[in-house]
């Protein structure tokens, strides 16, 4: 009986103690725990790595207007003043209706293609409550080239004017510096030149940014053409630049070896190549206009 | 018997620690910067804040990531260049209602308050005095404070591109309803 007097005192006691430091540092009653689910944010600056969509999508309300242009290659010497002379330029429109769904417009010089754009957020990265390591989204785009016909005396059909895309944007920010993307994509091209060329082409791409200051932060991409007609023809998209962000603009400087710059063009038709100096030099404006 | 009475005693010492605190984990922190150009406001609704009318202790811990913004991207911002909340989550606030004693929670009545303490801010600490009310009705406390801290104190960097956008001089107004810690 004494003994469990005791035991209850002593116990009592090291309560009550913990008690009045509890007092002492009201901050304690708060304890650390994290509050529910984090998602993470803020993964790329703006909706491109640096050619492609990357997984950020405009918010909810927000139209972004993007101004993309690439200027001639860099080899083409003094005479057009190192490809400045020449310009391939794109207006594109992004609107996000809900946090995962945004959808988009564009018209660009190259093969003077309207494309329209759907994104889906299937998976968000988060932390806490409910942890999940990637952002993961769907993008989907058609594209329509609208030149001439080249020969009117055959039958011509719309359809073989379309082209699509589908990618599945696979993203992770690891901290606050750097964030990679896997971007697995196929491109289907309803007309093709010849019989042997692909319809279907299976490519992977791949790119990330790295944060130089709260504002700044270099990009990169690659997209790797899977062996093939396609492969043989064309050279692999890459590119690189810097990310400059002041509020309301995100401005990308970047040099590609892509003179087309919608996911039409670019990822299966380019032609230049790094080594021989077909470096384009571009920029990608985008300004974001809340309208809700 | 001598046992028991120490027993109750010592239940009885826990039960006054503690009938002494009040607290809430759903107080509101709301800012307000007019800038040249744009007005940006933010509430967080999700302050933890702590008062002991005892000792005037009081304290605030608050979640920079749970302000929310009206635009997304004003948020994004915050989060990410001014506040860096990665780096610095928390903001607290450490100090005491130094009139404390002059004033009686026990009946329902409002009181001026004159707080002093220590701020801490995208991990600057500075001291700060300023005045608000406390209000005792059917058991509860609510706290209200509105104050001014200037950006360039709490070493927050605005560049030269958007320094019309964002005022000096942050407007911060405080409302919590405390309620007795069981």
């Amino acid at each position: 009986m004494q003994k469990n007097l005791v035991a209850v005192l002593v116990f009592l006691l090291t309560f009550c103690s913990q008690n009045i430091s509890a007092q002492d540092d009201l901050m304690d009653i708060f304890g650390d725990e994290p509050q529910g689910t984090e998602y993470a944010y803020g993964t790329f600056k703006t909706t491109r790595v640096v050619l492609n969509h990357s997984i950020q999508s405009p918010a909810p309300g927000d139209l972004l207007f993007i101004i993309s242009h690439h200027f001639g290659h860099l080899n083409e010497g003094p005479y057009n003043l190192f490809g400045l002379d020449m310009a391939t330029i794109r207006f594109g429109l992004e609107y996000g209706i809900t946090n995962r769904l945004s959808l988009g417009i564009g018209r660009g010089t190259y093969k003077k293609i309207f494309d329209g754009h759907v994104k889906y957020k299937i998976l968000q990265q988060s932390s806490g409550e409910r942890n999940m390591p990637f952002s993961i989204s769907y993008f989907g785009s058609a594209g329509i080239n609208t030149l001439k016909w080249q020969d009117l005396n055959r039958t011509n059909y719309f359809t073989s004017r379309l082209t699509y895309v589908h990618q599945f944007l696979i993203a992770r920010k690891f901290n606050n510096w750097l964030s990679l993307q896997l971007t697995p994509t196929i491109v289907h091209r309803n007309l093709v030149a010849t019989t042997t060329d692909q319809n279907s082409v299976y490519v992977m791409g791949a790119g990330g940014r790295l944060k130089l200051s709260q504002r700044v932060s270099l990009n990169a991409e690659y997209f790797y053409l899977l062996p093939g007609k396609t492969a043989d023809d064309f050279d692999n998209s890459l590119s690189i630049g810097l990310d400059i962000e002041t509020g309301g603009h995100v401005f990308q400087l970047f040099f590609t070896n892509s003179n087309p710059i919608s996911e039409h063009g670019f990822i299966t038709e380019t032609k230049g190549n790094w080594l021989n100096g077909d470096i384009y030099f571009g920029f990608n404006i985008t300004r974001t206009f809340t309208l809700k | 018997m001598k046992h028991l009475l120490i027993f109750v005693f010592f239940l009885a010492a826990t039960f006054q620690v503690t009938a002494q605190k009040y607290i809430t984990k759903t107080g509101a922190i709301q800012f307000y910067s007019e800038g040249a150009i744009e007005k940006i406001e933010a509430i967080n609704k999700q302050v933890n804040a702590a008062l002991d009318i005892k000792s005037g202790d009081m304290v605030f811990k608050v979640v920079i990531k749970s302000f929310e913004f009206e635009k997304a991207l004003m948020q994004e911002h915050f989060n990410e260049n001014y506040l860096e909340s990665d780096k610095f989550p928390n903001a607290s606030f450490v100090g005491k209602v130094i009139n404390i004693d002059k004033m009686d929670f026990s009946k329902d009545g409002k009181y001026e308050a004159d707080i002093t303490g220590k701020i801490t801010i995208h991990g600057v600490t500075k001291d700060i005095s300023t005045k608000g009310s406390l209000e005792s009705k059917n058991g509860k406390i609510t706290g209200h404070s509105v104050f001014n801290i200037l950006v360039k104190d709490f070493k927050i960097e605005i560049p030269g591109a958007v320094v019309k956008n964002i005022a000096e001089s942050i407007e911060i107004t405080v409302n919590i309803a405390l309620d007795k810690l069981k």
